[in-house]
């Protein structure tokens, strides 16, 4: 008996990939070339570890803004120090609520606004094309790549002349015509896959153009103003130097709250951390809520 | 269905009466019809995008900086020389070079393998898609503040208490920033860049017609066979569009630089470099004329780009 017990985890263990694994090679000779379990299961388990590599920082931000400042900055790091909010309070305590109001405001709003111009615009792109629509569409597209540092004198000149500066209404027309191009080319797409022979239909049957829109557009629709919904908000959540040029103590976004946060004097580690996460909150949500949209607006459409 | 097929040539009938004058009016009526919808956007695009430009133009001929107003006057293309001339612009053309390449390419591979990875099934894929996602969704100025403060800083940082926790108190404690400071900049933007590139080439993958790999297979394609005969081929535009559009975001990339270096080091890109000239040093021409300069190098590199990313956009409208 004390013999045969180091072989039963040897021989308990073996059939285990087997069955987990693709169906056994005697069934029939095409499943042969499959590549065995063995491979099969090495390499999901470097696809975890990778995807942990990845999410690691991220794990590492989120534990230390749990911490006080002092385990915060400790080497090597204090990984069972005990839990604080204390990062998150000093955050809170900066008052960053009116940046995040900034943030949000500039963000919504011009996000609908993207999407009341875009989508006509697409329509008039797609389903009826006007002349040379493919050279408009390029026109939008080439907009994107006009770098925005390009144009940022002329329009911190003109904000400063006609006194919107530090004015979140400028920031939010600014990144209306930032993701324009974006989502005409993602509603396009989208629009171009309406059945014309039911548009056709519908008119013939008398179908209103609200009801058109309604029961025949908009159900093939409705997943690219998603996308294009998501994608724009991420985009406009996220930027930086216009918000930084243009903004200041009053209409300052949230990206703008970070940059003034790190101090040069005493700890700020946590503090950074906790603020760091806040403020990426509404895109991890929204990112992770619909994360086939987000390669939807990622694409522009070219991939559904 | 019926009644739909039947009667379009009725409709289809009317613009074509013979009453060639009335039928050019209701023409243009249609064109404009038609045209209406665009209107808003166009107009709003071209206001907001091509007049800034236009303006910058115009600014970069100018002799025009903000601590000296009475100096303001036409400059030819003296602008431009200095823009040429200037170490400062050259190091921050070659810079912008290097960062976009770098970046594009090491996430479009990383990404490739990992969306491969991704496309089989194990157990836990979607935990590790979502897992492979999130540095993406994290705001890029937390990202490169989390870099810099929270991964790289020499004291502190996870990096250098990885190394002390493996290898004891004689580890090595470098100091990642100053001894590379492209390549930090590099490292953090390839970590947020890679799950885009994954996703968009996982999303190809997965409209690969399986039926096809199939039938390779059982007529004896190994796994390298159908990998550079037909996945490859078949990703071509995925990858094409993922990198351009990856570039468009890297080339622009402002956060990165200026939270982990500030720029300093050598690793000022074009649009640190314009910011500084505009915001710091308040020389609007000279700003304006490295702003030209920057366009008309996307311009070019774009124009090469893109025809082959429309032949996806193309296939996808048949």
């Amino acid at each position: 008996m004390s013999t045969s017990t180091p072989v039963t985890p040897e021989t308990s263990g073996d059939p285990v990939p087997d069955s987990v694994g693709a169906p056994k090679p005697i069934q029939g000779s095409q499943i042969s070339h499959r590549k065995a379990p063995r491979s099969q299961g090495l390499l999901g388990l470097l696809a975890w570890v990778i995807g942990i590599l990845f999410v690691l920082p991220v794990a590492w931000m989120v534990l230390t803004s749990l911490h006080s400042e002092t385990d915060a900055a400790t080497n090597p790091p204090s990984l069972f120090a005990p839990l604080s909010l204390e990062g998150y309070k000093a955050f809170f305590a900066a008052g960053p609520w009116p940046a995040l109001l900034n943030s949000l405001t500039a963000s919504v709003i011009s996000t609908l606004l993207v999407l009341l111009l875009a989508f006509p615009a697409a329509y008039a792109l797609s389903i009826r094309p006007v002349k040379k629509w493919s050279d408009v569409l390029f026109f939008f597209l080439s907009t994107k790549m006009l770098p925005i540092v390009a144009g940022i004198l002329p329009l911190y000149l003109f904000a400063q002349k006609v006194g919107l500066l530090d004015n979140i209404w400028w920031l939010m027309l600014l990144y209306t015509s930032m993701n324009l191009p974006i989502a005409i080319w993602m509603l396009r797409s989208f629009l171009a896959e309406v059945p014309i022979e039911m548009l056709e239909a519908a008119q013939i049957d008398g179908a209103s153009l609200p009801r058109t829109l309604r029961d025949v557009i908009a159900p093939v629709v409705m997943p690219g103003i998603a996308a294009a919904a998501l994608i724009c908000f991420i985009f406009s959540w996220n930027e930086l130097l216009l918000a930084r040029v243009l903004t200041g103590t009053v209409a300052g976004t949230a990206p703008v709250f970070l940059t003034g946060f790190v101090t040069s004097q005493g700890l700020f580690l946590a503090k950074v951390c906790a603020a760091s996460l806040v403020v990426s909150l509404p895109v991890l949500a929204a990112g992770f809520a619909a994360q086939d949209k987000l390669v939807q607006g990622l694409s522009m459409g070219a991939v559904k | 269905m019926s009644t739909a097929t039947t009667t379009p040539p009725a409709g289809q009938a009317a613009p074509k009466a013979p009453d060639s004058k009335r039928n050019t009016q209701l023409k243009r009526a249609g064109d404009w019809s038609r045209r209406a919808p665009l209107l808003p956007a166009l107009i709003f695009v071209i206001v907001m995008t091509q007049l800034p430009f236009l303006v910058t133009l115009i600014i970069s001929f100018m002799n025009w900086n903000a601590y000296y107003p009475d100096e303001r006057g036409f400059a030819g293309f003296d602008n431009f020389t200095r823009v040429f001339t200037d170490v400062n612009a050259r190091q921050a053309v070659v810079v912008t070079i290097l960062l976009t390449l770098a970046v594009v390419l090491i996430s479009l591979l990383m990404g490739l393998g990992i969306a491969l990875l991704l496309d089989r099934k194990f157990r836990g894929r979607g935990v590790v898609r979502t897992m492979m996602i999130t540095p993406f969704l994290i705001v890029p100025i937390a990202a490169a503040l989390l870099w810099k403060h929270a991964l790289y800083n020499p004291e502190y940082g996870l990096f250098n208490g990885l190394l002390r926790f493996f290898f004891g108190d004689n580890a090595p404690q470098p100091d990642w920033i100053s001894t590379n400071p492209l390549w930090a900049i590099i490292a953090s933007l390839v970590w947020q860049w890679t799950p885009f590139m994954m996703l968009i080439l996982l999303a190809g993958l997965q409209g690969r017609p399986l039926d096809v790999v199939e039938a390779a297979r059982i007529d004896g394609a190994n796994g390298w066979q159908i990998f550079t005969n037909m996945t490859l081929p078949h990703l071509r535009q995925y990858i094409e569009l993922a990198g351009l559009l990856g570039a468009i975001y890297v080339v622009q990339n402002f956060d990165a630089v200026f939270t982990i270096t500030s720029g300093g080091l050598g690793t000022a890109n074009l649009p640190y470099f314009i910011y500084q000239t505009f915001y710091t040093a308040q020389d609007y021409g000279r700003a304006s004329a490295a702003g030209v300069v920057v366009v008309i190098g996307t311009i070019i590199i774009i124009t090469l780009a893109l025809r082959s990313v429309f032949s996806l956009f193309k296939e996808e409208s048949r």
